[in-house]
Order: C-alpha cells, then sequence, then structure tokens
C-alpha cells in the first residue's frame, strides 16, 4: 500500500544491502570453484612432492647403504684373501705383515690401519701398524669372544686398547691344528666419509648406531634431536617393517640368534626393501624424517634424519607462494566484486531516478492533457451563449435598419437586451468555473475538502455529460475530515475518471455515481457508471501506461497509470471493479490528513 | 414567396428564436426545432422542407447521427451542418455523409443566407431533373 513511500524512506539502505549482496554473490562464484581447484591441485602437488622426497631420500640411502655394505664386504674379502694367499710363517712375520699393510694401505688410501694375527688364547702374535701391540692380549674382549665363533667378523666401534674409536675386521683360519685370526683394523674417520658425504640441506645429516644405540660413526651435528631410545625403537621398527615386507625371510631370524654365521654376509646382496622410513617428533617439538636401513646383517643401522620443514622446504615454498597468489587473487575478486556491484548500484540508483523524473513527467504531460481537453470542453460550452448574443446583436441591427420607432420594435429590442444580458451572465458563469479550477495550480500537498473539490469537477463536465445523456449524481458525506493532497493532482484523478465514464457512455448515454464516506479512517471515495463495462482481460492492465483502447490520437492511455501514481503517492488505494453490460466503479481510498487523523481518533 | 423551405435545429432555444426572426425578416419560411427527434418529425409533418440548419453538438441524436436519419428519409432535402467546435473531423464527417456545405457557429447572417439559397436552388434543380426523368420515361413508354 505504502510501498513508494517505504521505498523512499530506505532507498539508501535498501541499495546498500542490494551492493552488498550482488558483491556476495560475485565473491561466492567467483571464490568457490577457485578455492576448490586450487585446494585440490596444492594437495595433489603435496602428495606427489612427499612422495617424490620420500623416494629422493630413499634412492639417496639404498646408494649409502649398498656403498657401505660394498665397502665392508671388501675389507672382509681384502682380509680373507690375504688369510687365503699365505700361509702361517709368513703371516707370523711381522716385516711380511708390514709389506701386506704398505699394500693395502696403498691400495686403499691409509683405510687399514693395522695388521695383526692373533692366534687362540687372544695373544697377538704378529702384529704391523703404528701402535706397539706387538704380544697384545685381546682374550678378554668382546670382539675377540665374538670372532673366534665365526668365520668372518667385523666388530662395532670401540676405543680398546689405544683409546681410539676403531672396528675391526678379522677372518678365522685353521693353520696345524689350532685356530687363528687375522684382524685388521678400519679407520675410523676413513670409514666416517662414507656416511657424512650424506649430508642433506641444512639438517639432514647421516649416521650408523649398533644394537646398543652406540654410534658407529660421529654423531650428529649440534644437540641430538631424538633420544637415544627412539633410535633404538627404530630396530624394532624396522624389523617390524622388513618383516612385514619379506615375511618368510631369513633376515629376521638371523637377527635373533646369536650365533649366526657370518660367511652369509659375503655373498648376500641385502634387499632393496631394507630400506624404511618413520617421522618422529624431535626434542625440540620439530618433526623429523627418518629414513633407515640395516647393515652389516642388521647388527647396524644406517640412519639419515632430517628436519621435515627442510626436507620440504622447496614444496613448502611453493605451497607459500601458491598460497599468497590464491590470497591476493581472493583479494582481488573481493574488491572488484564490491567495486563493481557498487557501480551498478550506483547505475540503477540513477536509472530509478532517472525513472522517477520520468513519472514526474509523465504526470506533468497528462496534467496538460487533461487542461487542453478541459479548454476544449469549456471552450464549447461558452459558443453557445456567445452565439446567441452575436444573433442578438444582429437582430438589433436588423431592426435598427428598420426603425426603432416601427411597431412593437421597441419592445423586441429591449428583450434582445434582456437576452444578451442574460447570456452575458452565462459565460461568467462558465468563465468563473473556470477560474476556480485553474486557479488551484499549486501542485503542493495542502489540506483540501474532497467533496468540494468533486463539486467542481462535475460542474465542469456537466456541459459534456449533458451532451452526452448522461446524468451525474453525488451523494457526498457532508462531515468528512479534510486530506492532505495535492488540488490539482486530486483534480486530474478524478477528471480522468470522470472523462473515461463519460467517454464510455458517449453513444448510449447512462448514469454516473459519485459516493463519498468515511470509513475505518480512511476515505472512500466510489464513481460508478453503467456504462459498457471493462472486459476480464483488459482489467489487470487498465492501470498501466499507454494501455489504451481508445482509437490512435484520442487518448495517450496514461490517464489511469497517473491517477495509479498520484493516488500511490498519496499512501491511498485504487481499484476498479467492471461487470461487462452492467458498468464500472473506481473505488479511491486516502488517507487522512493527521491532524484529522488524531481528530478521528480522539 | 419564400426563398426557401428552411428547418433550423439546435438544442438552445434562444438561439433558435433569434434566428428564425432573423431568417424569416430575410424572406425564408423556418420551423424550428429543438433535438433530433423534433426535427425527423417536422420533417415527416411537412415535405415541403427543402433545406436543414443542423446543430452538430446536441444532447441525444447529436448533428451526424441526425443527418443519416435525414438523408435515410428524404434524401432530396439539403443540410448545412452548423459546428460549433471547428473540428475538421467532423465537418469531413458530415460531408461524407452528404451534407451540402458546413458553417461555424457564430456564424455571419448573410453567408447562411447565401448558402441556404444555393441549397434550396441545389434541390429544386434536383427535383426538376427527376420530372424530367420520369416525364421521358412516360413520353417513352407512349411511342
Amino acid at each position: 500500500m505504502s510501498e513508494t513511500e517505504t521505498r523512499s524512506d530506505h532507498m539508501s539502505a535498501g541499495y546498500l544491502r542490494l551492493r552488498f549482496r550482488m558483491a556476495i554473490i560475485v565473491i561466492m562464484v567467483s571464490l568457490a570453484p577457485m578455492v576448490l581447484v586450487s585446494g585440490l591441485i596444492l594437495y595433489q602437488f603435496h602428495v606427489f612432492s612427499n612422495q617424490m622426497v620420500r623416494a629422493h631420500l630413499g634412492e639417496l640411502v639404498l646408494k649409502h647403504k649398498q656403498n657401505i655394505d660394498y665397502f665392508l664386504r671388501q675389507k672382509l674379502n681384502d682380509i680373507s684373501h690375504l688369510s687365503r694367499s699365505f700361509d702361517l710363517d709368513q703371516l707370523q712375520d711381522k716385516a711380511f705383515l708390514q709389506e701386506r699393510l704398505r699394500i693395502l694401505q696403498e691400495e686403499y688410501s691409509f683405510v687399514f690401519v693395522d695388521l695383526g694375527l692373533v692366534d687362540e688364547t687372544g695373544r697377538q702374535v704378529a702384529y704391523a701398524g703404528p701402535f706397539e701391540l706387538q704380544r697384545a692380549d685381546y682374550s678378554g674382549a668382546e670382539w675377540f669372544q665374538r670372532a673366534i665363533k665365526r668365520h668372518g667378523y667385523i666388530s662395532d666401534v670401540f676405543l680398546g686398547l689405544r683409546g681410539h674409536p676403531h672396528f675391526i675386521v678379522s677372518i678365522k683360519r685353521h693353520w696345524e691344528g689350532r685356530e687363528w685370526l687375522l684382524r685388521a683394523t678400519i679407520d675410523f674417520a676413513a670409514f666416517n666419509t662414507l656416511v657424512e658425504n650424506l649430508a642433506v640441506g641444512q639438517t639432514g645429516t647421516a649416521f650408523i648406531l649398533n644394537r646398543q644405540g652406540e654410534f658407529q660413526t660421529r654423531p650428529p651435528r649440534g644437540e641430538p634431536e631424538l633420544t637415544n631410545q627412539q633410535y633404538m625403537n627404530l630396530f624394532t621398527k624396522g624389523e617390524e617393517a622388513l618383516r612385514n615386507v619379506q615375511p618368510s625371510g631369513d633376515l629376521g631370524l638371523m637377527i635373533e640368534e646369536e650365533g649366526i654365521y657370518l660367511d652369509g654376509y659375503l655373498e648376500r646382496y641385502t634387499a632393496p626393501s631394507s630400506i624404511f622410513s618413520v617421522e618422529k617428533m624431535g626434542e625440540r617439538g620439530s618433526k623429523f624424517i627418518i629414513v633407515a636401513a640395516f647393515l652389516k646383517n642388521n647388527q647396524w643401522l644406517l640412519i639419515f634424519q632430517q628436519e621435515a620443514s627442510d626436507a620440504f622446504a622447496k614444496l613448502n615454498r611453493t605451497q607459500l607462494i601458491a598460497g599468497l597468489v590464491a590470497l591476493m587473487g581472493a583479494l582481488a575478486i573481493i574488491v572488484v566484486a564490491f567495486i563493481v556491484a557498487g557501480r551498478m548500484v550506483k547505475r540503477m540508483e540513477r536509472l530509478d531516478f532517472e525513472k522517477e523524473m520520468m513519472n514526474q513527467q509523465v504526470i506533468e504531460t497528462g496534467k496538460l492533457a487533461s487542461v487542453g481537453e478541459l479548454a476544449a470542453g469549456i471552450a464549447h460550452e461558452i459558443n453557445n451563449p456567445v452565439a446567441i448574443m452575436v444573433e442578438e446583436a444582429g437582430w438589433i441591427q436588423d431592426l435598427m435598419q428598420e426603425g426603432i420607432d416601427q411597431g412593437d420594435n421597441l419592445e423586441e429590442f429591449k428583450r434582445a437586451l434582456k437576452q444578451i444580458e442574460t447570456q452575458g451572465r452565462r459565460c461568467k458563469e462558465i468563465t468563473h468555473k473556470l477560474l476556480s479550477f485553474a486557479r488551484k495550480t499549486d501542485s503542493r500537498v495542502q489540506t483540501l475538502e474532497i467533496n468540494e473539490l468533486i463539486t467542481e469537477v462535475v460542474d465542469l463536465l456537466s456541459q459534456k455529460s449533458r451532451y452526452a445523456n448522461v446524468e451525474v449524481t453525488v451523494d457526498l458525506d457532508p462531515d468528512l475530515p479534510p486530506i492532505q493532497a495535492s488540488a490539482t493532482e486530486m483534480q486530474q484523478v478524478l477528471m480522468n475518471i470522470l472523462h473515461n465514464a463519460v467517454d464510455a457512455m458517449e453513444k448510449s448515454g447512462g448514469a454516473i455515481h459519485i459516493h463519498s464516506r468515511l470509513e475505518e479512517g480512511r476515505i472512500r471515495i466510489a464513481i460508478a457508471d453503467t456504462g459498457p463495462g471493462i472486459p476480464a482481460s483488459n482489467l489487470g492492465r487498465l492501470f498501466d501506461p499507454f494501455f489504451t483502447t481508445k482509437p490512435v490520437g484520442k487518448g495517450t492511455g496514461l490517464g489511469l497509470s497517473i491517477c495509479y501514481g498520484i493516488i500511490h503517492k498519496m499512501g491511498g488505494r485504487i481499484d476498479v471493479e467492471s461487470q461487462v453490460g452492467k458498468g464500472t466503479t473506481f473505488h479511491i481510498e486516502l488517507p487522512l490528513s493527521d491532524s484529522a487523523a488524531k481528530n478521528e481518533g480522539a | 414567396m419564400a426563398i426557401a423551405q428552411v428547418l433550423l435545429v439546435d438544442d438552445e432555444k434562444p438561439f433558435v428564436d433569434t434566428m428564425i426572426k432573423r431568417l424569416t425578416k430575410r424572406e425564408m419560411d423556418v420551423t424550428p426545432a429543438y433535438d433530433g427527434n423534433e426535427a425527423l418529425a417536422k420533417l415527416k409533418e411537412n415535405p415541403r422542407i427543402e433545406v436543414v440548419i443542423l446543430d452538430v453538438k446536441m444532447p441525444g441524436m447529436d448533428g451526424i447521427e441526425t443527418l443519416g436519419e435525414i438523408k435515410k428519409g428524404y434524401p432530396l432535402v439539403e443540410v448545412i451542418m452548423l459546428t460549433g467546435h471547428a473540428t475538421v473531423e467532423s465537418a469531413i464527417e458530415g460531408m461524407k455523409k452528404g451534407a451540402f456545405d458546413y458553417l461555424m457557429k457564430p456564424c455571419d447572417i448573410e453567408l447562411l443566407v447565401s448558402k441556404v439559397t444555393e441549397a434550396g436552388i441545389k434541390k429544386r434543380h434536383h427535383e426538376e431533373k427527376i420530372i424530367e426523368a420520369q416525364m421521358r420515361e412516360i413520353t417513352t413508354r407512349r411511342t
């Protein structure tokens, strides 16, 4: 009902809300696919590069494991070869041993520190090397206990008699019914280089651990990130992993048996699946990727560790960049969405304003048109008395030619003058009516008596309706409170409806009844005619602009749409009921002026 | 002998009254009528009427309609239209329906008289032709 009012009140708020809604829709539509696609791609990329990094590390560790295995095997083979190539006498000769050591050192760039021959009681019978270990007694040494039971043996790293980290490679042989051990010491530093060149990135380090959790190479640089126990757990974890891969394999079994025969070590290549990787949380909260491989028949563990953030540094950087780009894109979309929505809404606002202006102009045009129509009607109405006056004046002239004193010419003269006066008064009445109507050209909203307005309009149309044989009757409630309205606009509304009614009954004649009353705090005006009525198909379009059933040139089709606009602007309502063949009734409902409404309420 | 037998039709009685006086003074025999129906009744009553002066705008049956009726019942009677609002449309419509001429109201009396005279002559000329034709027909039948 008061749609126009509400709209004007909340105009800017409505546009703001519209802008916001448009922007949100644009943002949702553009961001959702972007987020989905980039999320998917990032996730896939993450998974893929994770695999790549792990595969790369695995490959690296495998290669080194093979290198180290090969190195150890090689050393064992060298000693084995030495023991087979020469007999006991030669090996017991210190000079000979020294010569062999020199050749080995030349061959292997000082990997071998010394050589020695130990008898079954643990006494070193021959020695070649930088230390004074001739006749050293190894009977109590752990490595000796173990080595004497095996064909070939590689010890863990220990300090030994010399107080320097090293490990021993030994081969057991039978000479002259006794058991002999040919042993060689491997340089710790040389062995370390095999592992140390496995450093990757900033934090990637490699080292070797034995089953007792002792470092077989130099411990990792800096503070140890993981506890010893965590490293120890790797053994069991690795065994589980390997058992899962090779449930029937003999590796696990061989570890469990204390007295394993290391001979096999010489021939066996360890399966590549003996590599496994785990992730562990470090002491200081950083996550570590650990890739490990068993060495020396599962006695040692080659461990490579790297901080996850370091290992995935490239990945993380890429993700960061991608994230930043996506974020900036999203920001750009949001900003653009708001700007575009703002522009569009501004444009809409301007168009709405222009439409409003246009409506105003249409109302003005309609006003002019009805004034023109009115002028034509008035001109005709005034023409009749004018014609009479002209004829009377002509008649007087005729008489004057005859002579005033002839017959009853004087009486005729007087009658003619009287008639002229009568018709002059009639003209005056018409012009007064028109003037009182025209004086109300003020389109400002003011307090109006609606009944007065109805009477005036009916008067103005009396001539037109008389010629169309239309009888106009009014039934006005004399106690109607005043309304707030623009006089010209209300005149226009009433004029338009009455004109239409008279036009509709021009041929047939009929009656118009105007009824005004106060109901539920609103003024209701009913204008009923007995014309041909409006077909139902046209009723819905009746108030549409440019809808007309009159022939081209007779009507603009604006009249009723203007009425509709005016009444709605006032916060009133206009509707129509019609029955073909019976007639049409327009109902107008108007709100009271504020003061009148207050009086009405009191 | 009057110049013409005239029927004046207008809804404004003072206008009709004065016009009758003025036209009578100019040697016309004028019968008044105040609306379309009365005009048709007068025509029926008085077959000697030659020219009708007809106002276009009248309540009830308007000028154009009355013209149609007159031309239907009395095709030889000439009609001069008096139009209040000088729209070309109503003049053209009147002429199309067989009016002799039209004049704007208020009109010059001498102009009206001359138009009525012309109309009367035309009507009589028309009638003579018809009589001639009838006579020729009778003569040809004889021979």
